[in-house]
């Protein structure tokens, strides 16, 4: 494992135990920090100016949809999960921050006072997972049209949608109508017992 | 005195210099941008979403479809996260082929943009210029994939076929005589390596002919210096990457800083802007030209000396070859679920981003070890450029508005996903 991402790991362990609740150093050295959420925002200024982090930037802010994640039901208090991906260009380094936030009350700190570029990426989690950001000033839909009901990319949300739009002639206008096609998958989601990733001492169930 | 109050233009978005479908509202104090709202989502096709109800490789070809200017960065991206759950290595020939494409893909991104960008200036010519280097780039694009735009040509474990020992003639018909036609195939007679070594000696000398036009011409200059400055701390507050960051001044290249594939042992430089203007981005995208077109000159030379494998032998990821299908039974199994239900993914998350022709282009794939993605998150640079619009037109003129469009460099399919 690279020597970095343990330093990062570490440091990060020793500066902020109280608000990260578990880091890891996943596949290709990535280094995942779960994060609190009331904390998320004062623990990204830090890492924004402390000098020894100076994450300057936000990659990517995305969130994401822990419903039936390996096929079983997920905890409602954990169901979704904000991700930001920072990036040190004077350490050149990366980072991962997760908040786990509940199906009730979906809503984290907007971190948009801290990097600017969060705007639109706050946005787009909000109109696609309903996920809302407690300070940001202009929270309106993003990608989908105008007057769009639901989240689509909640995992409840069927991916045909609940509408489909034509040009009515008569009433010379777009109408909405609830959509005509069955959703349908053409290839199933699938979980095979594979010994190929498996640790050593481990064994396969192939009952 | 008669009151003046600030109106609010609609732009676009159905407008030629919008680059797409890009609606604008702005809000206007005479001739001046008080505020500009981009209202996008218009070619949004939910293809994140689309790739979670797919097995992984059947989504390789919607990354085409993203930034449809530059295919083969876009597969890059998510092939390279893919490989990096997988935990697998891919051949070295394969990395050259995919470097190669990689650079390719940057001249064919930036002479579009060069050409577009010219046309909302005022410059009609330039765009008929980079047009006919293009048709030579996609022509390289068609050989080996078969594809002139929407290529699927990388796969998880390496790139789907090696390259042609030929390159595609043009044949004579009613339009086209015997003769123009062979003047069309004199250098086509080679593999495609020999077409584009061919291309590599020519196109310096192309983009000389786009600076003669350009770099110092008077209304250009006029129209793109000084225009939407971004100070380098600012480009980093706004999540710039690419070279809309470079033009401000900051030396930040994933290519260089991260290498991925073989960039590490390719020797090309970094262009830098700065005063981070419209100008300077502009300088920095056509040296970008030139250092692609030698990073492909030196793998060009290493893939001719170099055969080797394109595809991983490991065949729960990569399809066995047809021959061996024929008579080995493991083969005709790997191939039949690989092509029925795909393969499965280790459970985990990772981000692995590339240096797109526009700046960092990431996929974020969580993975449940199913054999789809539970979640696919596109990082586009676009987006992050567009969503600063506003600050960086505020205070100038409407008909600045298409020159900072132009230098952000905007494809929808990407913006909008």
């Amino acid at each position: 494992m690279a020597n970095m991402e343990q330093m990062l790991l570490k440091r990060l362990n020793d500066d902020f135990a109280d608000v990260v609740e578990s880091i890891t150093c996943g596949v290709g050295d990535e280094v995942t920090a779960v994060v609190r959420a009331d904390a998320i925002k004062s623990l990204c200024a830090e890492l924004r100016d402390r000098a020894d982090y100076s994450f300057e930037q936000l990659i990517d802010l995305c969130a994401v949809d822990y419903l039936e994640y390996t096929g079983e039901k997920c905890d409602p208090a954990k169901r979704f999960a904000v991700v930001y991906h920072l990036l040190s260009i004077k350490h050149n380094q990366r980072l991962r921050l997760k908040v786990y936030i509940s199906e009730e009350q979906p809503s984290v700190d907007s971190v948009l006072e801290v990097w600017r570029c969060a705007d639109w990426f706050e946005r787009e989690a909000y109109d696609l997972f309903g996920v809302l950001f407690y300070g940001h000033p202009d929270l309106r839909r993003l990608l989908t049209d105008y007057g769009f009901i639901g989240h689509p990319f909640r995992k409840d949300f069927p991916i045909s949608g609940h509408v489909e739009m034509r040009f009515d002639p008569e009433k010379n206008r777009v109408v909405y109508e609830p959509v005509s096609i069955e959703p349908r998958v053409l290839v199933p989601r699938k979980y095979h017992e594979d010994n190929r990733y498996l640790g050593k001492g481990e064994e396969v169930n192939n009952g | 005195m008669a009151e003046i109050r600030n109106f609010t233009m609609n732009f676009g978005p159905q407008h030629p210099s919008a680059h797409g479908v890009l609606r604008l509202v702005l809000e206007m104090d005479g001739e001046t941008i008080e505020r500009a709202d981009p209202h996008i989502g218009l070619l949004h096709r939910g293809t994140e979403k689309l790739a979670e109800t797919k097995p992984y490789n059947q989504s390789i070809g919607y990354m085409d479809r993203l930034d449809y200017v530059s295919m083969m960065c876009n597969e890059h991206g998510y092939v390279l996260a893919i490989e990096k759950l997988l935990n697998i290595e891919v051949p070295e020939r394969a990395q050259y082929i995919r470097v190669m494409f990689d650079e390719i893909t940057r001249i064919l991104n930036h002479c579009l943009w060069l050409g577009a960008h010219a046309l909302d200036i005022g410059a009609m010519t330039v765009f008929l210029y980079c047009f006919r280097e293009r048709e030579d780039l996609m022509d390289i694009y068609e050989a080996v994939s078969g594809a002139r735009l929407h290529a699927t040509y990388y796969r998880p474990g390496g790139v789907y076929r090696d390259l042609p020992e030929r390159m595609p003639q043009y044949e004579a018909s009613k339009w086209h005589s015997e003769r123009e036609v062979k003047k069309k195939n004199a250098d086509r007679q080679g593999s495609v390596l020999d077409f584009l070594w061919q291309f590599s000696e020519r196109f310096p000398q192309y983009v000389d002919e786009y600076e003669t036009l350009l770099t110092d011409n008077r209304i250009w200059k006029q129209r793109t210096v000084n225009i939407g400055v971004v100070s380098p701390e600012r480009a980093l507050q706004l999540g710039f990457t690419g070279p809309m960051l470079r033009g401000s001044g900051v030396e930040w290249d994933l290519r260089k800083k991260q290498p991925y594939e073989v960039y590490d042992k390719l020797d090309f430089d970094i262009p830098v802007g700065v005063n981070g203007d419209c100008y300077d981005r502009y300088l920095v995208r056509v040296e970008e030209m030139r250092q692609s077109n030698r990073i492909i000159r030196q793998c060009v030379q290493w893939l001719r000396n170099n055969p080797g494998p394109v595809m991983l032998e490991n065949h729960k990821v990569t399809p066995p070859q047809r021959e061996e299908m024929k008579g080995d039974m493991e083969s005709l199994i790997h191939h039949f679920l690989l092509f029925t239900e795909g393969y499965q993914v280790p459970p985990g998350e990772v981000y692995a981003a590339v240096e797109h022709p526009k700046g960092e282009f990431g996929c974020y794939i969580v993975s449940d070890g199913a054999n789809k993605p539970y979640r696919l998150k596109v990082r586009a640079p676009g987006f992050a450029h567009l969503a600063s619009l506003d600050e960086m037109t505020k205070g100038h003129m409407l008909a600045d508005v298409v020159s900072i469009l132009g230098t952000q460099d905007i494809v929808f399919g990407e913006v909008d996903r």
